[in-house]
């Protein structure tokens, strides 16, 4: 995936700003199939959660408000990814109402790990879970917001980095670009002063290859990198799992190391589709 | 938010969609000829097929896996499917272990109730919109919340690297223990916590609740010897009922009924309830000194069985999250190693802990390389529902005579008592409402 935040056409910040006389910009959460945690995320900054109310119009926001102000806002969060007709139709109309839509989370952004049924066949996961799959209106595949309709921005991660998210936030209200980090874990995981889980042979490390936000948390604990926040910019993910096959990581061990929360990540499903199949 | 059909015979009110809660669901009451002739708490999350695509995958896999049905209590994901697997492995923690694992729970008890206590529950009682609208009435009792869950927050990353899925929890234990000074750096901000959540169990006695009282029958973990919350010596239930996790298992038959449009969790046949309300009931001695005191200044008794009342209960218990964790970071000790290695072969397994929001129940099958065959995943919500319905049935018969205004907005209040998790009970339930 392309850095989310590198300027597009449509990065014009002056379309995110209330019109004048407007008052203060409107937030809208939404939510497709996922786990709350993004958007908890937003709740979990209780230090500025109630200094972002004064500076924002919550327009929007199901879990946190009982008030609900029809569009179109000035910046909406979605969270979750895309898995029934409904869903679909509905990130269109969320779409239509949003002057600025920032996807957030694994989720959001690649389908999270409930795009692991679009490596199976959907309806032998319904019929092993469900007595009435008849019941059911899915489809086969989960799929990233982007895959519908037009993304002014992603923020990676399951779950989101806390900072990253009100920065974004923050950023686009004061008509800036956000500083996010672009780079890999491996970068923050140098700068954290990490002993090299891959150099040292004690786990295998997505960090290399994945998106860098979480501040290289899972090193910092003596585990390898799981790959959550999904791969990086330009990942060079054969040459890693070359190198982790030399370590007698297993084949098995290498699919389902790709193949966790951004499983259906354009790098990583390619990749694990070279290491057998589930 | 409601709506209704143009006169009688057939009256329909409905929430189209639940706010201040966990997850997307709705609810619907009719009514045929004046009487009350349908209940449903609707649940439109896309299902998201745990169950199935946990199979096939690495035992040890498991914990983080399942954690991402809900980013509000992961850590109760990881806990409950650590037992399974530990159940499984036939592993014993150590004591250093275990007390840890502790301590990371109360730090998601703390943020999950301070969370629903101040930011989505409270707002019912002071008839605000939500915590913003309340804060601006009064600033220092949101603020209070907020210093809590920030307790609660700090605590899980302390221990378990973040605090939405927290990354340092495995089965067996943990993948590094926290350095001593960090865990001592928690000590100040619990007593201040522990400060905060006395100051809001007395706050909570002072709220006017509306005077409901259910014959619910209760399940929760009966605790070893401390309330239960990473887990317990048993299940206990109505009439006596004290049975191990798997054999909770076997009675909690889960039904997929076309009325309801889900799998829900019945006990004998019967609705039950879990949660806050249910482990009072079962472990009221076992409350640690302050919080007994705090639940005795606010009249609790052995049991309370009013809803609207849960929110009592959770400021009690987030005064024991605190003595608790308190207790714990001051005896701390790192565990060393910081996990015991599980041998898993083919074997099947259940865990069973106390999710903020009631009992949560996993079970595992593997085979003898260690990969999933099996799995199920019982979450509070599921067996909650049929009593959160049966709440529903009472206030809509009491209230037929209300507008459709009032009678959703009291419904839809009365559902967030049981702190419902929908994005957790959703992996298994229908996507489309069905009716026959």
């Amino acid at each position: 995936m392309s850095d989310p935040f590198a300027p597009a056409p449509e990065w014009e910040w002056e379309r995110v700003r209330p019109p004048t006389g407007r008052g203060r910009p409107t937030l809208a959460v939404f939510k497709l199939a996922s786990c709350d945690g993004c958007q908890l995320s937003l709740l979990d900054h209780e230090d500025a959660l109630l200094r972002l109310a004064d500076v924002v119009q919550i327009a929007e926001f199901a879990e946190l408000s009982s008030a609900s102000m029809p569009g179109p806002y000035d910046l909406v969060l979605v969270e979750g990814s895309v898995t029934t007709p409904a869903d679909a139709a509905r990130v269109a109309g969320i779409r239509d109402a949003a002057r600025r839509l920032v996807a957030i989370g694994a989720c959001a952004t690649a389908g999270g790990i409930q795009s692991l049924r679009n490596f199976a066949d959907e309806p032998a996961l319904a019929r092993r879970v469900y007595a009435h799959p008849e019941y059911l209106a899915t489809l086969a595949d989960s799929t990233p917001v982007s895959a519908h309709v037009r993304v002014d921005a992603e923020i990676h991660g399951c779950p989101v980095d806390g900072g990253e998210l009100l920065e974004v936030v923050a950023a686009t209200l004061a008509g800036r670009r956000p500083i996010t980090r672009p780079h890999a874990v491996c970068e923050e995981c140098k700068q954290a002063g990490h002993a090299c889980l891959l150099v040292t042979g004690r786990a295998a490390c997505l960090g290399p290859v994945t998106h860098a936000g979480c501040g290289a948390l899972c090193p910092g604990v003596d585990r390898g990198c799981f790959g959550c926040f999904g791969p990086s910019e330009s990942p060079n993910t054969s040459s890693l799992a070359a190198g982790l096959a030399r370590r007698n990581i297993s084949e098995k061990s290498l699919r389902r190391l790709l193949r966790t929360f951004t499983a259906a990540a354009p790098a990583f499903a390619t990749e694990s589709a070279r290491h057998g199949d589930v | 938010m409601a709506t209704s059909e143009p006169g009688p015979p057939r009256r329909e009110v409905t929430v189209p969609l639940l706010r201040r809660v966990e997850g997307e669901g709705g609810l619907r009451l009719g009514f045929s000829d004046g009487a009350l002739s349908e209940v449903a708490l609707e649940i439109f999350e896309p299902p998201r097929y745990f169950e199935a695509f946990l199979v096939g995958r690495g035992a040890l896999e498991a914990p983080d896996i399942t954690a991402r049905i809900c980013g509000i209590c992961p850590v109760a994901y990881q806990t409950s499917s650590s037992l399974a697997l530990e159940a499984i492995a036939g592993a014993t923690l150590t004591p250093e272990i275990a007390a840890l694992r502790r301590l990371l729970y109360c730090g998601e008890w703390l943020q999950s109730h301070a969370l629903h206590v101040f930011l989505l529950h409270a707002p019912d009682f002071f008839g605000c919109t939500d915590a913003v609208e309340l804060a601006q009435r009064d600033r220092g009792l949101v603020e209070r919340g907020l210093r809590l869950k920030r307790a609660g927050n700090q605590l899980l990353e302390t221990i378990g690297g973040r605090a939405i899925h927290p990354v340092n929890v495995r089965a067996g234990g943990f993948y590094r223990a926290p350095a001593s000074a960090a865990v001592a750096a928690l000590v100040p901000v619990l007593r201040d916590a522990l400060e905060d959540a006395r100051a809001a169990a007395e706050w909570a006695a002072t709220l006017h609740y509306p005077d409901l009282h259910r014959d619910y029958r209760l399940v929760a973990l009966r605790g070893a010897g401390a309330y239960p919350i990473e887990s317990g010596a048993y299940v206990a239930g109505p009439d006596g009922l004290a049975v191990s996790p798997a054999e909770f298992a076997e009675l909690a038959v889960e039904h997929h009924v076309a009325h309801s449009t889900a799998l829900q969790a019945r006990l004998g046949g019967e609705a039950y309830l879990t949660g806050p309300l249910a482990r009072f009931a079962h472990n009221r001695d076992l409350l640690p000194p302050l919080a007994a005191a705090a639940a005795d200044a606010a009249g609790l008794g052995a049991i309370c069985t009013n809803p609207y009342r849960s929110l009592l209960v959770r400021c009690v218990e987030l005064v024991a999250a605190c003595e608790e964790a308190l207790r714990l970071a001051e005896a701390y000790v790192p565990p060393d190693p910081p996990a015991v290695s599980l041998r898993l072969g083919q074997g099947r397994g259940f865990g069973a802990s106390e999710a903020p929001r009631g009992l949560l129940l996993i079970g595992y099958a593997t085979d003898a390389e260690g990969d999933l065959t099996w799995a199920r995943i019982t979450p509070p919500t599921s067996q909650n529902q049929l009593s959160i319905e049966g709440d529903l049935r009472v206030l809509a018969e009491g209230g037929a005579s209300l507008s459709d205004g009032e009678l959703a907005q009291r419904c839809e209040a009365a559902v967030r008592n049981h702190d419902p998790c929908i994005s957790c009970s959703a992996h298994f339930l229908d996507l489309e409402v069905t009716r026959r």
